[in-house]
């Protein structure tokens, strides 16, 4: 009943192209928007903000970062984690050789330098496609972890090896450091967030975005009809990498606040990948459905056994832990391999036609 | 002019002025090496008939090593053990058919690869779960003597997995290519339409391959954890695999031997020569680096089939 879309007439070619066309998904979307910025600040606690929020922003933006790669462009990345590590080392790197740079500017100038990084590894892709894409993006992954470790410059030669972001303040408001609240941080990382998806959808709305899909179609039809192969798989890295960047600076600078390379390893590429399927390749609303879900899924499952009062050893809850993760990916797979995307689209489908079947 | 000099000339003089040094180093890599083809075997296998890339593969090898001495521990004589693996093994293969490729089948291969991530998360966590993870040392009665040659020192140990390997390859290409199986086999991996046209059961076959790809991890299993112990870092061994198999090519058996020898060498070459320069430990990236390189100029692998590309 509340969704129809019965008598929403386009009367110009900008309500026609708007990103969201119907109205109810407007409003929705705002009250989302609304209560994201407005309520929750003052209903979540330090411990949900911290562990389950603020992550759940971060690898957002990384999902994001690699749905643009994989989703859109088709170029299989397992190499999420280290073009983060960039984005992490840039920004501590900028923040304390110019102590006044603003923080929002580092993560971006970040971003740019981990779109540089990325773009150099897109060059095989030139030449690969695929699995053996993928393994060789494995190479960006360990070459650039094993810089970071043996390299002290990146490190500021600190003795432990850690990177560690010192406290900064945007309008006098404390964002980053030990004494920042949990609120800042994830005030910060959410307008982030809802600015580069904002823009996100918009690219792959446009022209980079239509050349991106028709690469992933079918890149040899897509290079004969007039699209630059060279030009589109690159740009897909740099602006994924970009993303990517952007997620490991907010991951180290308003998450995590001192990190080392183990933080940016290949479990968390495979984690942003499993984001990606389990969301939906190809929606930017998936790279949200599937962050969403990879961050609570562990969070509920370590506290899953004191809920239901069972007591067992840590590390066998570890390990059933593990076990019940790779179930259910394999299970949701198999149910819907399409992701949780797709499983939106239907439920609007079913709206739409409510209460009739068909 | 001193890091040129450090970079391409004195390497060479220390490998020529101190030849038997040089060969151990090669030796060393070669047997490495056979050991990675080991585990990159199991990829090959899976990929060749149903073109699942098998991420598990480091999985099962932990996992058949796990079984294998947990049986052992619980006093289980070894012969038996074996068998009780291999049967494990099986099982296991009809699991995975039926639980997981039957309903993804004709998905996309990313989606299958997923499918076996998330399948190797659930074998690390099951096989840790029954047998706990503490390392556990795999005691197969190989005595680990070393000897010399011509003043270079070899390994008892080594050359028993050298040998085991080459068994295990000969062993394959006969049943590929002398059984009616084997031929089966080929046949789907040419063309799946086409094998079942005539009659050969995809399902049969691809339990077959999944239970030979677990026998042999269970053999790199066993060979690995005689080596290093039995402990969840050899789930990691998959990750060295990867390399061996661009560089070899994902459809080639004699790709994923000559592939693994070829990084065996290098990785190890690399680290004693030219490590030091930059500060070691480059064996992590350096087969990376390598296979990638050469996929640059030969995208399909070293013995991967051509790839032909229509519109």
């Amino acid at each position: 009943m509340l969704y129809r879309e019965a008598g929403q007439f386009k009367t110009s070619y900008a309500a026609d192209q708007a990103i969201f066309p119907i109205v109810q998904d407007r409003w929705f979307v705002f009250a989302l928007l609304l209560f994201a910025f407005l309520v929750v600040p003052f209903i979540a606690d330090e411990y949900w903000l911290q562990a389950v929020i603020i992550p759940f922003l971060v690898f957002s933006m990384a999902a994001i970062g690699l749905n643009l790669l994989t989703g859109y462009a088709g170029q299989l990345s397992l190499g999420t984690g280290a073009f983060m590590a960039v984005g992490a080392y840039a920004t501590y790197k900028l923040i304390t050789a110019f102590p006044d740079l603003n923080v929002i500017v580092a993560f971006l100038i970040a971003g740019v330098i981990a779109a540089g990084v990325g773009f150099v590894f897109g060059v095989p892709s030139l030449r690969i496609k695929g699995f053996y894409l993928a393994v060789a993006t494995l190479a960006a992954q360990f070459f650039l972890s094993w810089i970071f470790n043996k390299v002290p410059w990146f490190y500021n030669y600190s003795p432990s090896g850690t990177i560690t972001m010192p406290p900064r303040t945007i309008f006098g408001v404390m964002v980053t450091g030990p004494e920042a609240t949990a609120e800042v941080r994830y005030l910060v990382a959410l307008t982030l967030v809802a600015v580069l998806a904002l823009a996100a959808k918009n690219i792959v709305r446009g022209r980079i975005g239509r050349s991106w899909m028709a690469i992933r179609d079918m890149d040899i039809a897509a290079e004969i009809i007039g699209f630059r192969p060279m030009h589109t798989k690159l740009a897909a890295f740099a602006v994924s990498s970009f993303y990517c960047g952007v997620a490991g600076a907010m991951m180290l600078a308003l998450w995590l606040g001192s990190a080392e390379t183990e933080a940016f390893d290949i479990n968390v590429s495979f984690q942003v990948l499993f984001m990606v399927i389990i969301g939906g390749l190809g929606s930017i609303l998936g790279s949200f459905l599937g962050a969403a879900f990879i961050t609570l899924v562990p969070v509920f499952l370590t506290n899953a056994p004191q809920l239901f009062g069972i007591a067992m050893a840590t590390d066998t809850q570890k390990h059933l832990e593990v076990m019940i993760f790779g179930g259910l990916i394999v299970y949701i797979l198999i149910v819907e391999p399409h992701g949780f995307a797709r499983l939106w689209q239907i439920a609007k489908e079913k709206l739409r036609i409510w209460p009739f079947p068909h | 002019m001193e890091l040129l000099n450090a970079v391409f000339i004195a390497p060479f003089v220390d490998m020529w002025e101190f030849p038997a040094f040089f060969v151990e180093v090669v030796i060393t890599g070669l047997l490495t090496g056979v050991m990675y083809s080991l585990v990159a075997l199991g990829f090959v296998l899976i990929f060749k008939a149903s073109g699942v890339f098998n991420f598990a593969q480091g999985a099962m090898v932990l996992f058949a090593a796990l079984t294998l001495v947990g049986l052992i521990e619980k006093g289980v004589p070894i012969w038996l053990a074996l068998i009780l693996t291999m049967v494990v093994m099986i099982a296991l293969a009809f699991a995975v058919e039926r639980l997981m490729l039957r309903p993804l089948v004709n998905q996309d291969h990313i989606i299958l690869f997923m499918a076996t991530i998330g399948l190797t998360f659930f074998l690390e966590g099951f096989g840790e779960t029954l047998w706990g993870s503490n390392v556990k040392r795999l005691d197969i009665g190989i005595p680990n003597a070393s000897f010399e040659i011509h003043g270079v020192l070899l390994h008892q140990f080594d050359l028993f997995a050298a040998a085991t390997g080459a068994v295990l390859v000969a062993g394959l290409a006969i049943f590929f290519h002398k059984t009616p199986v084997g031929r089966a086999l080929r046949a789907v991996a040419d063309d799946h339409q086409a094998a079942m046209s005539v009659g050969i059961s995809l399902k049969t076959i691809w339990i077959i391959v999944w239970s030979v790809a677990g026998i042999v991890a269970m053999v790199a299993g066993i060979m690995w954890g005689a080596k290093s112990g039995v402990q969840f870092s050899l789930s990691l061994i998959a990750l060295k695999a990867l390399p061996v198999l661009i560089l070899g090519g994902f459809t080639s058996v004699p790709g994923a031997i000559v592939g693994g020898l070829i990084i065996g060498v290098g990785e190890k070459v690399a680290e004693i020569y030219w490590g030091p320069l930059v500060g070691g430990a480059i064996e992590n990236w350096f087969a990376y680096m390598l296979a990638l390189a050469f996929l640059l100029f030969r995208p399909q692998g070293l013995f991967g089939e051509r790839i032909i590309e229509r519109v």
